[in-house]
C-alpha cells in the first residue's frame, strides 16, 4: 500500500531554540485514519501545520500524497483538505458564502459551485442554516461547516486538528460518524490529532502518541494496549494505613506504576484481583478505594511518559 | 459615613484601574493635549480675523475649550468603566456589597475627577509653556477650574445614566455622541458672533456656549455671566443626577 | 489570479457593508466635522490672503482624506481579524496566490474609498460648492481619492500583517489622526502663524494630499499641487505595497 503520508526526521524549531517537534517519523497508509494523540503543547498542531505546508520544517522531510511538503507545496495543497484547530470562519459571512468562496478559490467553475455547495451543506446537516451568518452558529455547527470547507475540493487526504475539542457529546458523535463514512465510502486518508483517548480509540486504525515533540509510541490501539499487557490494580489508603504499607503489599503482585492518587501495580500474573484483596485483608490494611483497570491508551501514555494524559498539559506550542 | 466609605472604595478602584492600565490612561491624556496643540497651534492666526477681540489671545481662548472638553470626556470615559463593570459582573458584586448604592455613584464621580485632575494639570502646564496669557485673578482661575469640575460631573452623570440603563459597551457611542455634538455645536474656534449663521443659531441655544463664554471671560480676567453659567451647570447636574439615579434603580431592578 | 482578487475584494466589501458602523461612520463623521469646522471657521475667509470666499469649498478636501483613513483602519482591522482567527490559514490552504490576498484586500478598500468619494463630492455639490476645475476636475478628484485610499490602505494592511492584531491596527487611528490634524486642513500653510506647526504641516505628506484635492475645488488646475499630491500618494502606495508584500511573505510562510 502506497503511503499517503511519509515523514522522516521532521523538526521544527522556533525562535529562542524552542523545539516544538524534535525529529518525528511517520507512515500513514492510504485509506486509513491515523490518530495523533498527545496533550496540549506536545507538538501536534505544529506537525499538522508542517504537513499542510503552512509552516516550513527546520529539518527533515515529508511527503503528503506523494508530494514533497517543501518543494511541492501547491501540489500538496491540491491533494489535501484541512480543518485546523481554530474553526477559522468569518462571522460576517453565511455558511453558503463560505463554501462558494472556498470553491471559487479552488478554481471550481461558477456553474458547478451552487450544486457542490448544496451537496456539502446537506452532507454536514447545515442546509437550513446555510444562509445565516456564522456569528449565530453553535460550536458544533461551526465545526461541521469547517469540515465541509475542508472537503470542498474532494481531497484525498484530510487533516483534522482536534476537531471535537469543546463540542458536546452529540456533535462529537456526529463528527465521528462523518469521519468514518469518509474513510469507508470515499477512501479518504484522515490524519486526526486529538487529546481525547476515546476519540483515538474509537476512530483510529493506527495511533501515534506524541510527547515533548517526540513520538513515544505507535501502532494500532489494540497492539499498544497489548504492549502494556496485564491490568493494573490501584488502591487508595484508608484511615490508619500508610501509602508505604500498601506499597509493600501490592509490590508482591507485579511492577509498581506511577499513580496520582494512590498506589498502582501492573499485575504480572502471580495473582489476580482476588489475591490482592486477600493479601490486603490478611495484612489488615484499610483501603478507601480499589480499582481494576484494563489497559487503555492513557495507560500506554502513562507507561511511555510517566504521566497521565489527562491534565498533563504542556506549555502552549509556539504560534505556528 | 457609610456612603462615603463606599464612594472612597469605588473611587479608589476606578483610579487604580485607570492609572495602572495604559490603554485607559493614555487616550484620556493624549487627546485633549492633541486637540489643544492642533487648535491653538494651527489656528492662532484666527486671532486676526476681523471681529475677534478676545483679550487673552487665541491660546487662552482654545485652552478653555479643551479644558472643559477634557473634563466632560473624563466623565464619559468613566461611564465606559461603569459599563465594563456591568459586563464583567463586577457591578453586581458591588451592589451586593454596598449598603448605600448612591455611594457607588459618588465613587464613580470621585474616579472621574481624579482621572481628569491629571489631564487638567498636564494641559495647564503645556498651555503655560506654550505662552498662554492669563488675565484672571486667582479667584477667577479657581472659578474656571470649579466650572470644569462641574462639567466633569455632568459628563459622568450623563454617561452613568446611559451605562446603567444599557449595561453594554455597545452603548459607548450613545454616551459620547451627544457630548461631542454639544461641545462642537458651540463657539469652539471663534466667538459666537463670528460663527456662520446656522451654527450661531444652534450655539446660542446650546448651554455649552454659556459655559465656554463664562470660562473664557474668567481666564481673560473680565468675568461675564459667570453666575448664570454656574446656575446652568448646577441645573444640568441636578437633571442628570436624577437621570443617573433612575438608571441605578433600573440596573438594580434588572439584577445588576 | 484576477478571479481570486475579485472574490477576495468582493468579500472585503460584503464584510464592510455588514458592519454598519464601518460604512456609516466614514459617510457621516467626516461630513459632520466638515459642518462644524465650516460653521466655526467661516470667518477665517476674511483673513487677508485666504484663498477662497467659501470655507466650505476650502474644507471639502478634508472628508476625502479622513474617509480614506476610516476605510483603511476598518479594512486593516478586518485583515488582522483574519489573521487572529486563522482565516488566513484557510485561504493559504487553497491554490490562492499570496499576492491575491493583498490585492483583493486593497481592492475592497479602494471600492469603499471610491463610494465614499462619490458621496462626499455629491454632498459638496448639493450644498453649493462649485468645482473650479470643472467636470474633468471631478474625475481627477476621484482618481486622486482612490490613489490616497490605496496609499493609506497599504499601511493599514502592513500594520495588520506585521502585528496580526486588531488592537494594533486600531491604534493606528490616532496616529493617522495626528497626521490629519497637524496639516493644512484648517488653514493654508502660509496662514499658519505658529512656526513649528507650519514646519510640521509642511513636512507632513497629508498636507499635500489635501492641497491637491483642494486646488481642484477652489483654484482650477494647479500643476504643482497636483504633481505633489499624485507623486506623494503614489510614493506612499509603492512604499506601503512593498513593505506589505514583504510582511505577507513572512506571514504566509507556506511552502
Amino acid at each position: 500500500m502506497k503511503g499517503a503520508i511519509e515523514v522522516r526526521g521532521l523538526v521544527r524549531e522556533f525562535k529562542g531554540g524552542i523545539k516544538a517537534v524534535s525529529g518525528i517519523d511517520l507512515d500513514v497508509p492510504a485509506g486509513q485514519i491515523y490518530g495523533f494523540l498527545g496533550p496540549n503543547g506536545a507538538g501536534k498542531s505544529t506537525t499538522v501545520h508542517m504537513l499542510t505546508t503552512l509552516l516550513p520544517p527546520t529539518a527533515g522531510s515529508a511527503r503528503v500524497g506523494g508530494f514533497d511538503i517543501v518543494k511541492e507545496g501547491p501540489a500538496v495543497r491540491r491533494t489535501i483538505g484541512a480543518a485546523l484547530q481554530e474553526a477559522a470562519l468569518d462571522p460576517l459571512l453565511t455558511g453558503r458564502e463560505h463554501l462558494k468562496l472556498q470553491l471559487a478559490l479552488h478554481g471550481v467553475r461558477r456553474t458547478e459551485r451552487g450544486g457542490r455547495t448544496d451537496e456539502l451543506l446537506e452532507r454536514v446537516g447545515l442546509r437550513l442554516a446555510a444562509d445565516r451568518k456564522i456569528g449565530g452558529y453553535s460550536g458544533g455547527m461551526k465545526r461541521r461547516l469547517d469540515l465541509a470547507l475542508a472537503l470542498a475540493h474532494r481531497p484525498r487526504i484530510l487533516f483534522l486538528d482536534e476537531p471535537t475539542t469543546g463540542l458536546d457529546p452529540q456533535s462529537r458523535s456526529a463528527l465521528w460518524d462523518e469521519v468514518v463514512r469518509l474513510k469507508r465510502d470515499e477512501g479518504v486518508t484522515v490524519f486526526l490529532t486529538t487529546q481525547y483517548l476515546e476519540e483515538a480509540d474509537v476512530l483510529a486504525d493506527r495511533v501515534g502518541i506524541i510527547d515533548h515533540g517526540r513520538i513515544v509510541a505507535e501502532g494500532t490501539p489494540a497492539s499498544l494496549k497489548a504492549e502494556i499487557g496485564r491490568p493494573t490494580v490501584e488502591a487508595m489508603p484508608g484511615e490508619g494505613t500508610t501509602q508505604r504499607e500498601l506499597e509493600g503489599i501490592l509490590a508482591r503482585f507485579g511492577e509498581l506504576q506511577p499513580s496520582t492518587s494512590g498506589i498502582a501495580v501492573r499485575l504480572d500474573g502471580q495473582g489476580g484481583l482476588t489475591e490482592v484483596v486477600r493479601a490486603l485483608d490478611a495484612a489488615q490494611a484499610n483501603v478507601a478505594a480499589l480499582h481494576l483497570h484494563s489497559p487503555t491508551l492513557d495507560d500506554v501514555f502513562l507507561a511511555k511518559t510517566g504521566r497521565s494524559l489527562e491534565g498533563s498539559e504542556e506549555p502552549a506550542e509556539p504560534e505556528a | 459615613m457609610r456612603t462615603l466609605t463606599v464612594a472612597r472604595a469605588v473611587g479608589w478602584r476606578m483610579l487604580h484601574n485607570n492609572f495602572t492600565t495604559p490603554s485607559l490612561l493614555i487616550p484620556g491624556l493624549a487627546f485633549p493635549l492633541f486637540f489643544f496643540i492642533a487648535f491653538a497651534g494651527g489656528l492662532s492666526r484666527v486671532n486676526d480675523v476681523p471681529g475677534f477681540d478676545f483679550p487673552a489671545g487665541y491660546t487662552a481662548f482654545q485652552f478653555v475649550f479643551v479644558l472643559l472638553q477634557s473634563a466632560a470626556f473624563a466623565g464619559v470615559f468613566t461611564g465606559f468603566g461603569i459599563v465594563r463593570d456591568f459586563e464583567t459582573g463586577f457591578a453586581r458584586r458591588l451592589m451586593l456589597a454596598a449598603p448605600n448604592r448612591v455611594g457607588i455613584l459618588l465613587g464613580y464621580a470621585l474616579g472621574a475627577i481624579g482621572r481628569w485632575a491629571l489631564t487638567a494639570f498636564i494641559l495647564t502646564v503645556v498651555a503655560l509653556l506654550a505662552g498662554m496669557e492669563v488675565g484672571g485673578s486667582g479667584v477667577d482661575i479657581f472659578a474656571l477650574y470649579a466650572l470644569a469640575v462641574l462639567v466633569n460631573f455632568v459628563g459622568l452623570l450623563w454617561s452613568a445614566g446611559v451605562a446603567m440603563r444599557l449595561r453594554t459597551l455597545q452603548a459607548a457611542p450613545l454616551m459620547q455622541l451627544p457630548i461631542f455634538l454639544a461641545l462642537f455645536f458651540a463657539p469652539v474656534f471663534v466667538p459666537v458672533e463670528l460663527l456662520a449663521d446656522w451654527l450661531e443659531t444652534i450655539a446660542r441655544l446650546n448651554p455649552v456656549t454659556l459655559l465656554l463664554e463664562a470660562g473664557r471671560s474668567l481666564i481673560a480676567g473680565a468675568p461675564e455671566r459667570v453666575g448664570i453659567a454656574f446656575t446652568a451647570v448646577f441645573a444640568l447636574i441636578a437633571g442628570f443626577f436624577l437621570w443617573a439615579v433612575r438608571g441605578l434603580r433600573k440596573a438594580e431592578a434588572a439584577g445588576g | 489570479m484576477t478571479a481570486q482578487i475579485l472574490h477576495l475584494a468582493r468579500r472585503s466589501v460584503i464584510r464592510t457593508l455588514r458592519q454598519p458602523a464601518n460604512w456609516i461612520t466614514p459617510l457621516v463623521f467626516p461630513l459632520a466635522l466638515m459642518a462644524v469646522n465650516t460653521g466655526g471657521l467661516d470667518a477665517a475667509t476674511n483673513l487677508p490672503g485666504f484663498p477662497s470666499d467659501s470655507y466650505l469649498a476650502f474644507f471639502l478636501a478634508f472628508p476625502f482624506v479622513q474617509g480614506a483613513l476610516f476605510a483603511t483602519v476598518n479594512a486593516g482591522v478586518d485583515l488582522a481579524r483574519d489573521i487572529q482567527t486563522g482565516f488566513i490559514n484557510r485561504l493559504a490552504l487553497t491554490p490562492m496566490q499570496s499576492g491575491a490576498l493583498l490585492v483583493g484586500h486593497l481592492g475592497g478598500v479602494i471600492a469603499m474609498g471610491f463610494l465614499q468619494a462619490v458621496w462626499y463630492l455629491a454632498v459638496g455639490l448639493a450644498i453649493g460648492v462649485r468645482l473650479e476645475s470643472g467636470i474633468l476636475g471631478g474625475v481627477v478628484i476621484f482618481v486622486l481619492a482612490v490613489l490616497i485610499v490605496l496609499a493609506f490602505g497599504t499601511f493599514g494592511a502592513l500594520a495588520a500583517l506585521r502585528s496580526g492584531s486588531t488592537e494594533a491596527v486600531h491604534s493606528l487611528f490616532p496616529v493617522f489622526f495626528v497626521f490629519l490634524f497637524i496639516s493644512s486642513m484648517n488653514l493654508p500653510r502660509n496662514l499658519i502663524e505658529t512656526e513649528w506647526f507650519r514646519v510640521a504641516a509642511s513636512l507632513n505628506p497629508v498636507s499635500y494630499l489635501i492641497e491637491a484635492i483642494r486646488s481642484l475645488v477652489i483654484e482650477g488646475w494647479n500643476a504643482q499641487a497636483l504633481a505633489l499630491g499624485f507623486g506623494i500618494s503614489l510614493a506612499l502606495a509603492v512604499v506601503g505595497l512593498t513593505l506589505s508584500a514583504l510582511s505577507l511573505r513572512s506571514r504566509m510562510a507556506r511552502t
